[in-house]
């Protein structure tokens, strides 16, 4: 237990208008865990626990092994954080930023930080004002990154940028995960890129886990099947079914736990069967989950 | 530095598969020798920027394929096994007969002319 990166269990948080409730979140170093949600879904409170910027109400949370928020600033040593609404000063250049945080965290690596600035194509010698936002967020990861923490945790950290800048910035999480000791978080709606590098992804939707698993298993799971029915031809149950439409005699069926033998007994049916990618898998999750609470 | 590995987005194929298509390839071709190491798990998500559970997965196909195999500790190599490229191709060779077959039922060929056909191909590919 204690070498989990992020160990929450039944975490409970509650606001007014707000409410997370029975929250587990598990990290194992060498992961990265893709975090999406809809707006106000709960991602930025969560994480926000998980720094012990905020004390939940019931449940226990433990970061690299220290229990949060009791012992915070002994996780915060080794967390790096990266968040799309984090400002730097305005007035002091990227290389004033990069002497402070290097003051502060002993693991600075000046070298790794210099590879960076080059990498991003920025300028120590630039105030942060003039600033691009594209180049904002690249600062701040920069800050972050190279401190080599053990622990990353990025809250929307391609919101708003070009498509360039996301691949740059991708790749050096990637970089980070060579090294098999270091874990990341990454929250985002962007379902592409959590797609592409996350080993699990978790889905949460108003103030509650939806889902959580591998995934490779999660992709693995979902189908949607397209049959035709001739008239008169009775419609086949399948399990698993949760999702339908009917257009004359084409019936599409949206499956969670898919498996070829479940076609065997309708093959003459079957027109199509597709894989589905994971923004479409996201919807169906959430809008059945919404559906199954009355909602 | 594995710039010769292409995941795509949008092909429908999951992307283990791909890079697992993509590595048979190679190894089919020649150009990964028996007993040449593999990039590690963790190298090559991190050279394709895609999971490393993803790549995980590729390898532990290829292993239960018998294309590659896992020493403990010691990272992944092109199996040692006499004619694997070849049966590689041989495979490559039933998938396009199988493919060539059904569009000439599709055309309405009779199996002479299919076989012409195929003779015909092989003629055109020796004059060249």
């Amino acid at each position: 237990m204690s070498d989990k990166h992020i160990s929450m269990q039944s975490v409970r948080k509650t606001y007014r208008f707000f409410t997370l409730d029975d929250l587990t979140l598990e990290l194992e170093p060498g992961q990265i865990i893709g975090f999406v949600g809809p707006n106000g879904a709960g991602k930025s409170t969560t994480i926000r626990l998980a720094l012990g910027l905020i004390a939940p109400d019931a449940g226990e949370i433990r970061v690299l092994g220290h229990e949060i928020p009791r012992d915070q600033a002994l996780a915060k040593r080794e967390i790096g954080f990266v968040s799309d609404t984090m400002r730097l000063l305005p007035q002091a250049t990227l290389g004033w930023h990069m002497k402070f945080v290097a003051s502060i965290y002993p693991g600075w690596d000046d070298a790794y930080a210099a590879s960076l600035v080059k990498c991003f194509n920025l300028r120590t010698e630039q105030n942060v004002r003039s600033l691009s936002s594209g180049e904002h967020v690249k600062a701040t990861l920069l800050l972050a990154l190279a401190r080599r923490p053990k622990l990353l945790i990025l809250d929307e950290p391609t919101s708003g940028l070009d498509p360039v800048a996301r691949h740059e910035i991708i790749s050096e999480f990637m970089d980070v995960l060579r090294d098999d000791s270091r874990s990341i978080l990454f929250s985002s709606h962007n379902t592409v890129d959590v797609e592409r590098i996350s080993d699990r992804i978790t889905f949460i939707d108003r103030g509650r886990l939806v889902e959580s698993d591998d995934k490779e298993r999660f992709l693995d799971r979902w189908r949607r099947i397209r049959l035709q029915l001739p008239p008169g031809t009775d419609e086949p149950r399948l399990p698993h079914v949760v999702g339908r439409s009917v257009d004359g005699q084409f019936v599409t069926l949206t499956i969670d736990g898919y498996s070829d033998e479940l076609l065997a007994p309708f093959g003459a049916h079957v027109r199509e069967v597709q894989r589905m990618n994971l923004e479409e898998i996201f919807v169906a999750t959430v809008m059945h989950h919404r559906e199954v609470r009355g909602q | 530095m594995y710039s010769g590995i292409h995941i795509s987005q949008t092909d429908e194929r999951p992307m283990y598969l791909q890079i697992l298509e993509q590595i048979r390839q190679r190894i089919a071709a020649g150009d990964w020798p028996a007993g040449k190491e593999l990039p590690s798990i963790r190298a090559l998500a991190a050279g394709l920027a895609v999971s490393v559970i993803t790549v995980k997965r590729a390898y532990l196909d290829l292993e239960s394929e018998g294309v590659i195999v896992t020493r403990h500790g010691k990272g992944s190599f092109v199996a040692d096994v006499n004619g694997l490229a070849g049966e590689l191709q041989e495979e490559r060779l039933t998938e396009h007969l199988t493919a060539a077959a059904q569009l000439a039922r599709g055309l309405g060929l009779t199996d002479d002319d299919l076989a012409a056909r195929l003779r015909r191909a092989k003629r055109d590919l020796e004059k060249k």
